[in-house]
């Protein structure tokens, strides 16, 4: 018999910037062990995931991060007396911190989540990865922090040019003079705030790994993919799987030492002479996830299962050559979906009123 | 010369390099050549091989295929030698 359970889902924006969350509830969706009813959490109300059939059920409005846990918690609580949520998944970096704080408390309401502790969080942020690479015996490459204009002008001695110049959370640019630094320190700053990283270049191609850590060691799968099509947000709208043993090797070593709780993504360059710099960890699971269900590993499902408390076979195969591409789609719907979702906050799929707008 | 084991050929002539996720396209000349090294055939019964299915002489064989195992080095399709 199927286990019957309501699964909450953040990052809903289907854009050309895509959030985990469709990806995420497609795996679940394709489970056989569960029957599930999905509950869709929102920042924005033109969330295309929020508008998508066969998704999510219902969808409702949190608030930002930065209205404070009390405030997400509140939320969280009378989405809960109306929903029963057995398992919530957020899949955005910006949120998780909250929900990581958050974390006994939402497993008081009955809410159970499968996410990194904050240490691990913490360690791997893009302004800590020189000391991680070392600390984890890892390549990265070379960084520094900045928070003023004044170190711009040193970059210089430290670095050649082009450097990559990055952002806390999100947005990587590259620059090949001072000027150009400055200009998206500026655009980079505005939007996620201080400290600006610089970081070396690494000339290779970018090879990224979606995996799921059980919090003791064990790597529970782990599917390598290389970008075919990168958008000019540096997004994969297609991609294949591969098989690199040195860079499963490098992601099960990862996840033994560190413990890693959860999902991740990592990012790294493979030079052409076979070496591997470290160039990202994103904590939780990757937009391009369904790619890895596709090849054979239901990424997702896991990871539902480690957060009931279920056992979990860890997976060790997965096809390589399999492909993803991404299409946009115009889907039409009614004012009266938005209407819902804008006046109340919340969105059933099953129960859209009529519109009662005159014009 | 030993191509790489994770080279797959289809026989319309595509290659695929799974640890890479690099693909080529071969004319049927190539997609012979690569199926051959495949077998661990030697370079002389590859080109044997070559000569009697193909309107080709010798020398313009040699130097191309040259090239071609070049090519193949350089897309790193060829395991290096110990």
């Amino acid at each position: 018999m199927k286990n019957r359970l309501t699964i909450a889902v953040t990052g809903l924006n289907n854009t050309d910037n895509p959030g985990p969350g469709i990806p995420v509830i497609r795996g679940i969706r394709d489970s056989k062990d569960f029957d599930v009813r999905i509950i869709g959490l929102a920042y924005e109300n033109l969330e295309p995931g929020i508008y998508m059939d066969h998704m999510v059920d219902k969808t409702y409005q949190i608030p930002y991060p930065s209205a404070g846990i009390d405030n997400i918690l509140r939320r969280m609580a009378y989405i809960q007396a109306k929903e029963n949520i057995d398992v919530l998944i957020p899949n955005f970096d910006a949120e998780l911190y909250s929900f990581m704080k958050a974390e006994k408390r939402l497993e008081e309401m009955g809410i159970q989540t499968f996410l990194p502790e904050i240490k691990q969080f913490e360690e791997r942020h893009k302004s800590a990865l020189p000391e991680f690479g070392k600390k984890y015996h890892v390549n990265v490459p070379k960084s520094i922090n900045i928070t003023s204009y004044n170190e711009i002008y040193t970059i210089k001695d430290e670095f050649q040019y082009p450097v990559l110049v990055k952002g806390k959370f999100y947005d990587a640019y590259i620059a090949y003079n001072e000027e150009q630094v400055i200009n998206h320190f500026n655009k980079i700053s505005a939007k996620w705030g201080l400290p600006i990283i610089i970081q070396e270049f690494v000339k290779g191609t970018e090879v990224n790994v979606v995996a799921l850590g059980d919090g003791k060691g064990n790597t529970m799968g782990a599917v390598a993919m290389r970008k075919q099509y990168i958008t000019d947000k540096g997004k994969a709208w297609g991609g294949i799987t591969i098989h690199d043993d040195k860079m499963l090797d490098l992601t099960h070593q990862l996840i033994a030492n560190t413990k890693w709780r959860g999902g991740m993504e990592l990012e790294m360059i493979k030079t052409t002479d076979g070496e591997y710099y470290l160039i990202e960890i994103n904590p939780r699971i990757p937009a391009w996830v369904y790619l890895a269900v596709g090849a054979g590993q239901n990424i997702p499902e896991a990871l539902v299962k480690l957060a009931i408390g279920e056992e979990v076979t860890p997976m060790t195969y997965y096809e390589s050559g399999i492909m993803f591409i991404r299409y946009s789609f115009d889907m039409i719907g009614n004012i009266s979906q938005f209407e819902q979702i804008s006046m109340t906050g919340e969105l059933d799929k099953k129960e859209i009123n009529h519109s009662t707008l005159n014009f | 010369m030993k191509l790489k084991g994770n080279i797959a050929i289809s026989e319309s002539g595509f290659v695929f390099d799974s640890s890479t996720g690099e693909s080529y396209n071969l004319n049927s000349v190539g997609k012979d050549i690569l199926n051959l090294m495949k077998e661990n055939k030697s370079e002389e019964d590859i080109k044997r091989q070559i000569l009697q299915d193909y309107d080709v002489e010798p020398e313009a064989l040699e130097s191309s295929y040259y090239d071609f195992t070049r090519m193949l080095s350089q897309f790193n399709l060829i395991e290096h030698e110990k």
